[in-house]
């Protein structure tokens, strides 16, 4: 795309990246040539001229010396790029004019960035952003989804990989992703261990591994993301394929970094040769082979994505049948999503109820120091309260159930 | 610029502390006294007594051409003329017009449009050619940009809605001629916007006009019979009537700001509104409410008829511009009444053909503040956007950051009377703030402001303890406006440079009274 790019506008620069065109909002393009001397020329064309022209020219000045280019000349086509955005171009740039250089220009790590995810939390919506497109990062999270996916890999062009990585490790330094589970999908292959080489060491919580086939494929990313870093980057293997729903069982069991386990289904079905179909019978058999692997090794089954984003309807008929399957989450193409699936996955009325009363069966129990929970004159087994208290977990989180649920019953009580 | 030096050059401060003009085009301003403060005196102006005599006892006003119409008027040099945008982006009265006038050789007239839109770039060479002195009227847009470039010769002078009423009914503006194109219309001059080939709604802009204007003219592409039912433009105060073979676009007054929004980020500004509205319970039977144009308002409506039907409450009445949604619960009796000011789409029209409880109304009735009240007071929520806000909850809607002047201010200002004014805006746009330290220009004070909806959560203004009180223990998210400003410096790189602009005043900001609360200056190149 590099060279394609330069040869259409019939301009030679040396490194350039970036989107170009009077349509590019929230994201530039610029292209640069290094050169033997006269300082660092900037010639820019900005949207935000008026607003921020002074503040874009003083950046790229000093971008431009701490990637080593103490002489180039610069053009900038700039549609309101953030400041992340604008950094992660001119390095993607600068980094494609002279790729034997090392030098690297990192954003500061914002507070906003630095929070942390926990094993077991819920992963009911995750929604995907395309790594090469900054305006749908900005206000990701305020749809407040449980996770946000930087996708590296389908939404990315081969020729834009090595810019959306730089462009999503800024994102991941900069961006208020208020709360959600900060996830990066990397490529296959080589080609994703060079994306966990740029972007684990910037807080990811957990890697998406696409097209997972063997425990071999998980391993090997687990193996290499050890060796990059000693935080705990919680693993997610996503089986696309009619072999790795053979091998789900031991894909799961792969890695103890492995939390959760997906499925893929535009992949699934194309590897079996038949169309996706609405009611999906044609891959039922493998949801349900993911959902048994992931449930075997103590995992959350998490189903695939539903692309008719007009559809509410059709959304949550679809959530509520991945649900009764056992799958505890669905991916998101579209913000509006989000509610849906949580909406969908959210448990109702009575077996809120039911759920708290077992609950508090169990807390008495357990302040009475008794072994055994009851509920009237019925026993109630231990995977029953386990079930329980997911609901009673779930039922705060979705409003459910109001925060001091217990205290206010016991007043009551009393 | 000290008190002093601002004396010098024509300048005084105003009581929101803004440099306003001492002279409008010649006029002596009244400075802003802030908000209730400035009192009218004196009687209304009048239009000249005419006799029956000189008018034909057939009824029959008609004369062949807009030229002939226009002559017979006795249109000349310097003269104030009023026209209106029922069709929004699709007039082609206006543009009709002046090319007249040039023909006749006309010089330095005063157009004194409702509004202006983006069709009529087409004007900009009679206002270089001198055709055209300078406009008075919200300028959407080409115009808006030239005249923030400094290039029309005399001052824009930008008025809400019911304070273009306001002027003419004060004698502020004498119109010399009104030219009303009326989609439907008889001979008489009795006319309609309800109903022909070109049906855009109602044509409540022009009323004042019709009453006000020495001469009024007609122009009409649907000749009915007399009598020309309903008749909202009275025959009696029109001299002329001309036939033309079309005078609007209607399929063009959807145009741009009457569409629903498909971005999430904006859905979600009109979800947080809708549950404010809710839970602070204003939300409960015969309550009112006013969502103006724009994609978010229009989405604001849609959530809040599904509230209402979940918490089966019925609306008192609503006010328009009406639209399809509107439109929807006037039919499911949702509401038994929409007052409309405005017709945003083409459902709006027919439903105001066909249904009772559709109400039209003027800027008279819904707007004008120098009047024994007026009914935006009385809407219990409105709904209306902003270019800019600041942390004192003031609101500019005609100028960008960067200083440029490109839209009008519409009704916006009257609707702040509203007991909840909510401006719905996102925080920023493709890195240009909205929420600002100090608004570029004042058109809202923000005493009027009550809330502002931004995809990162709603800030209620301090003044108003009443309303952080009703929706205490609502999960819709409330901040600080001063951490939503810093929240949005962080994000866009700091606080955007101020606008460049030269001391040159290229347009004056009235307020509803009639006051001057803020001027546009020219942009430098």
């Amino acid at each position: 795309m590099n060279g394609l790019e330069a040869s259409e506008t019939g301009a030679g620069y040396a490194g350039e990246a970036g989107p170009r065109g009077p349509d590019v909002r929230s994201d530039c393009w610029i292209g640069l040539t290094p050169t033997a001397s006269g300082g660092v020329q900037i010639e820019l064309e900005s949207t935000v001229e008026p607003y921020y022209g002074d503040s874009i020219r003083e950046l790229l000045g000093r971008g431009a010396r701490a990637l080593g280019l103490e002489h180039v000349e610069m053009r900038v086509e700039d549609g309101g790029a953030y400041p992340f955005v604008l950094m992660a171009r001119l390095e993607a740039a600068a980094r494609r004019a002279r790729p034997e250089s090392n030098a690297r220009w990192l954003p500061e790590m914002d507070a906003v960035a630095t929070g942390s995810t926990r094993r077991d939390r819920f992963r009911r919506s995750r929604l995907y952003l395309p790594g090469d497109q900054p305006k749908y990062m900005l206000n990701a999270g305020l749809h407040q989804p449980d996770a946000i996916i930087l996708d590296l890999e389908d939404s990315v062009a081969p020729a834009a990989k090595d810019a959306a990585r730089l462009l999503v490790r800024n994102a991941l330094r900069q961006v208020d992703f208020r709360g959600a589970e900060r996830m990066v999908r990397i490529n296959q292959g080589e080609l994703g261990l060079a994306d966990l080489d740029e972007l684990v060491d910037h807080n990811v919580h957990l890697v998406l591994i696409p097209k997972v086939e063997s425990a071999a494929d998980v391993q090997r990313v687990d193996q290499h993301v050890r060796a990059l870093t000693e935080r705990e980057v919680l693993l997610m293997p996503i089986v696309e394929s009619a072999a790795g729903v053979v091998n789900a069982a031991a894909i799961a069991a792969a890695s103890d970094r492995n939390v959760a386990l997906t499925i893929g289904l535009e992949d699934y079905t194309a590897d079996l040769g038949v169309p996706r179909t609405e009611e999906g019978r044609e891959s039922l058999w493998a949801r349900s082979a993911v959902v048994n692997a992931a449930r075997a090794a103590g995992l959350q089954a998490i189903d695939s994505v539903y692309s008719d984003v007009e559809d509410a309807g059709a959304l949550r008929r679809s959530v509520l049948e991945a649900r009764a399957l056992g799958f505890e989450g669905k991916g998101c193409i579209h913000p509006r999503q989000i509610r849906v699936v949580h909406e969908a996955f959210a448990p109702d009325a009575a077996a809120v109820e039911r759920a708290c009363r077992v609950v508090r069966a169990f807390r008495e129990a357990e302040a009475r120091g008794l072994g055994v929970v009851s509920l009237g004159s019925k026993m109630i087994d231990p995977p029953v309260v386990k079930r329980a208290l997911a609901t009673v977990e779930l039922a705060l989180a979705t409003g459910r159930l109001a925060p001091g649920w217990e205290g206010e019953a016991r007043g009551g009580r009393s | 610029m000290t008190a002093i030096d601002a004396r010098a050059a024509g300048m005084l401060t105003n009581a929101a502390g803004r440099l306003v003009p001492a002279k409008i085009n010649g006029r002596e301003t009244v400075p802003f006294e802030g908000v209730g403060a400035h009192r009218p005196g004196g009687r209304k102006a009048g239009a000249p007594i005419r006799s029956a005599s000189d008018y034909p006892s057939s009824g029959d006003k008609r004369v062949a051409s807009l030229r002939e119409a226009l002559e017979r008027c006795g249109l000349r040099d310097g003269m104030t003329i009023g026209t209106h945008h029922h069709f929004r982006d699709g007039d082609l009265v206006a543009n009709a017009l002046f090319d007249v006038a040039a023909e006749m050789g006309c010089r330095d007239l005063r157009w004194f449009p409702s509004a202006s839109f983006p069709c009529h770039a087409h004007l900009i060479q009679h206002l270089d050619s001198g055709v055209i002195h300078h406009i008075e009227g919200s300028m959407n847009g080409p115009l808006g940009d030239y005249c923030s470039h400094g290039r029309m010769r005399g001052m824009g002078v930008l008025r809400s809605h019911g304070g273009r009423w306001q002027a003419l009914q004060d004698g502020e503006v004498h119109l010399d001629l009104a030219v009303i194109a009326a989609p439907t219309a008889d001979f008489f001059g009795n006319a309609t916007g309800d109903r022909g080939p070109s049906a855009c709604g109602l044509l409540g802009f022009a009323l004042a006009d019709s009453i006000y204007a020495d001469r009024v003219i007609v122009v009409t592409d649907n000749l009915v019979p007399f009598p020309c039912l309903p008749w909202q433009i009275h025959g009696n105060d029109v001299d002329f009537v001309v036939e033309v073979a079309k005078v609007g676009r209607p399929e063009k007054i959807v145009s741009g700001t009457t569409q629903v929004t498909k971005s999430p980020d904006r859905l979600l500004i009109a979800e947080y509104c809708a549950r404010f509205v809710r839970d602070a319970g204003i939300l409960r039977d015969g309550f009112s409410f006013q969502a103006g144009a724009g994609g978010t308002a229009l989405s604001f409506g849609i959530f809040l008829e599904q509230m209402m039907k979940e918490a089966g409450v019925t609306a008192g009445f609503v006010r328009g511009g009406s639209n399809q949604y509107l439109v929807g619960m006037l039919e499911q009796g949702l509401t038994p009444v929409i007052l409309d000011g405005q017709t945003f789409d083409l459902e709006g029209v027919r439903s105001m053909r066909e249904n009772h409880g559709h109400q039209n109304t003027s800027p008279f009735t819904s707007y004008n503040h120098h009047g024994k009240g007026n009914f935006a007071s009385m809407v219990d929520v409105v709904i209306l956007g902003a270019t800019e806000v600041d942390v004192e909850f003031s609101a500019n809607v005609v100028t960008h950051t960067d200083g440029r002047l490109l839209h009008g201010i519409g009704g916006w200002q009257n609707c702040l009377f509203s007991k909840c004014t909510i401006l719905a805006v996102p925080s920023f746009r493709n890195r240009i703030p909205v929420v600002l330290d100090r608004v570029t220009t004042l058109c809202g004070p923000g005493e009027l402001i009550d809330v502002i909806a931004t995809e990162r959560g709603l800030c209620i203004n301090p003044r108003r303890a009443d309303l952080i009180d009703a929706v205490r223990g609502s999960d819709v998210p409330l901040l600080d406006i001063h951490d939503l400003r810093r929240e949005v410096e962080r994000i866009c790189g700091g606080a955007p440079q101020r606008a460049r602009t030269r001391d040159q005043v290229v347009a004056a900001i009235q307020w509803v009274d009639g006051t001057t609360i803020d001027c546009v200056r020219a942009v430098r190149e």
